[in-house]
């Protein structure tokens, strides 16, 4: 099987609550270590179970293919999806401000056109934008199905994807052929979640996302990183959506500590008067 | 006729709450707006959705959209969209919401604004407010095509309520699928079950985190009896096992704005805020004084919780 797997960078999910916003009115993230969207590392874990039987992780059964639309030093997150056991990269020429979902999604629709691949996959969202859109533009620019919101993905014959999606309270169990676009949320990578056909049912994988050893981020230096120009894949740049300013929320202002249980009800009754 | 369509979501022949946060958003911005009723019982859930104010409401109902199935759906949506003329298109930003209205929007080659928390008109143009960063921004868009597609945010506009009339309904034929819908085979929903008021609606939220261990329903429920109210958790107390998957509130679970949040042995991860920090009041109980979620908790009690729980439970009967 051949996936394409969509990946962006993104300031440190787990210290969003320190950006500023500049004098322009922009979000300000400087000081955030740069990293890949969470669900991104997630959907190439996927990526990964998918091509390899779990028992014998060194050999490849598939190709798997980042691709992200960024600018230079994106190229870093990039090398370590490669030392991970990514096949190859590609970097599309492009910064956040000439973007868009839509464009993002045309743009993949060009490199899907050129890759051929059997199967993309996304995480659901990103985690600064949060838009949840790509992976659903990119299905329908392609006519492909799509099988959002990814929780457990099985296969036999690595043409036709068993998907289990979370939906709000329920999971959804949908059969698709591929080619398909799937986009992923965090519980695909417990030990379970994904079974390809190349590994033995008994297996479990670790919780989360594997780690590059020291050896394979070397090795991944000869792995082909490729950059493509925007304009190629989609000629017409034009925005659909524009974000003008941005503003920081109401700080909830922590409140007081109650000194025990009873002095808790009788805030809530008569400070309150939620209960 | 220009104006919004509402999509209303529906789930047993019903529409879902979610329904109605849409139609409060087609009722902000205003002009006249129609409501779309698609898949199995819409016929029925369209005579309820006629004493909302609406133009009219189309139901669409049809052995092919039994199931929910995007590829089925979207071509429908979108042939009503343009043959109606409208120029916004309306759902509420659940899974159902999310998965449909991005690919309608590639469809119908309109902008989107996924979402959304508020909406202004500003000198004849729209404006969109969104959460973004895990909460820690709000980023206002304006959307440049003719048609817009919007998602709403269920917390941040309140159901609206039925103001009586009765809207004309009009039968809507189904369009046929998109030609991926070959690819692909509904084959069963299991829907999480309970019988506390859902997550999405209720007033009173009781979460708890991976603290309560094997214990966690036989600490909470006695207390989200006693204040009727639905159970949420952390992350890391559903990956435990210790609660269902769906009872998971954050970023990549449910987001909910009860009137009064509880969370018990919860540190307060910026992805758990993300999901509940639109709540009116919140009150933490944690044994670490320095956990962030008192940061943002309106009453903070450091006390352990398998003792100050049980004592919560019972001071709840004792001044009721
Ligand atoms: C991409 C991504 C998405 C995520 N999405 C979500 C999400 O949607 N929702 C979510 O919740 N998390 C999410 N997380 C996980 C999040 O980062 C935290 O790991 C998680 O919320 C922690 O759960 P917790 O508070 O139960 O556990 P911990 O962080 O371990 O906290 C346990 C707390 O319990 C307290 N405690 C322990 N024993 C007692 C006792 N006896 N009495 C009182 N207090 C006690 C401790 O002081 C501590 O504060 C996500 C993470 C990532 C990376």
């Amino acid at each position: 099987m051949k996936i394409l797997v969509a990946v962006k960078r993104v300031a440190d999910p787990d210290n969003l609550n320190k950006i500023k916003l500049s004098a322009q009115g922009k979000v300000d993230t400087t000081g955030l270590e740069p990293k890949a969207s969470p669900y991104d590392d997630y959907a190439l874990e996927t990526a990964l179970r998918l091509t390899e039987n779990g028992t014998n992780t060194k050999a490849r059964l598939g190709e798997v293919v980042v691709v992200t639309f960024g600018p230079k030093e994106a190229e870093q997150m990039l090398r370590a999806m490669l030392g991970t056991g990514a096949d190859r990269a590609i970097r599309i020429d492009a910064t956040d401000d000439v973007l868009d979902g839509d464009l993002v999604a045309r743009g993949l629709k060009g490199i899907v056109d050129k890759e051929k691949p059997d199967l993309v996959l996304l995480g659901y969202q990103q985690a600064e934008s949060e838009s949840n859109e790509v992976g659903q533009m990119l299905a329908e620019y392609l006519g492909w199905p799509q099988a959002t919101f990814a929780g457990r993905i099985t296969t036999t014959d690595d043409k036709v994807l068993l998907v289990e999606r979370e939906t709000d309270g329920a999971t959804a169990h949908v059969k698709v052929t591929l080619p398909a676009v799937v986009t992923v949320i965090d519980k695909i990578v417990k030990p379970k979640s994904v079974q390809s056909k190349h590994t033995p049912t008994t297996h479990n994988y670790a919780d989360g996302v594997r780690f590059a050893a020291l050896m394979a981020i070397m090795a991944a230096k000869k792995k082909p990183l490729a950059e493509q120009k925007l304009a190629d894949l989609a000629p017409d740049a034009t925005l659909k959506v524009r974000y003008a300013n941005a503003e920081l929320p109401p700080k909830r202002a922590a409140g007081v500590k109650v000194k025990d249980v009873k002095e808790l009800v009788t805030k809530l009754k008569t400070e309150a008067k939620v209960v | 006729m220009a104006g919004t369509l509402v999509i209303a979501e529906l789930e047993g022949g019903k529409s879902r709450s979610t329904t109605f946060s849409a139609i409060a958003f087609a009722k902000q911005v205003g002009g006249s707006f129609a409501i779309l009723a698609i898949g199995p019982g819409a016929a029925n859930a369209a005579k309820d959705l006629a004493g909302f104010g609406a133009a009219k409401v189309i139901a669409v109902d049809d052995p092919a959209v039994k199931d929910y199935v995007v590829e089925r759906f979207a071509p429908t949506v979108a042939k009503i969209v343009k043959d109606g003329g409208f120029d916004t298109v309306a759902v509420t930003a659940s899974s159902f919401g999310k998965d449909l209205a991005p690919r309608l929007a590639a469809k119908l080659g309109a902008g989107y604004a996924p979402d959304i928390n508020a909406v202004t008109v500003d000198g004849g143009k729209r404006l969109y407010r969104r959460p973004t960063y895990a909460g820690n921004a709000l980023s206002w868009l304006e959307i440049a095509t003719p048609i817009q597609i919007v998602s709403v945010r269920q917390t941040e506009f309140p159901a609206a309520t039925a103001s009586g009339g009765a809207s004309p309904v009009e039968t809507g034929a189904y369009a046929g699928p998109d030609a991926a819908a070959s690819q692909v085979e509904f084959v069963k929903v299991e829907v999480g079950k309970s019988e506390r008021p859902d997550l999405g609606e209720a007033r009173v939220v009781v979460s708890g985190g991976r603290s309560l261990k094997e214990q966690f329903k036989q600490v909470l429920e006695p207390l989200a009896d006693a204040l009727g109210a639905a159970v949420g958790a952390s992350r890391a107390a559903c990956d435990a096992g210790y609660a269902a998957p769906e009872l998971q509130v954050g970023q990549t679970g449910r987001t909910v704005a009860p009137q009064l949040y509880v969370a018990v042995g919860i540190s307060g991860a910026i992805q758990h805020i993300a999901g509940m920090k639109g709540s009116k009041v919140i009150v933490a109980i944690n044994k670490d004084p320095d956990a962030p979620i008192f940061q943002i908790s309106d009453y903070g009690l450091v006390q352990d919780l398998f003792v100050a729980v049980p004592e919560l439970v019972k001071e709840l009967k004792a001044q009721s």
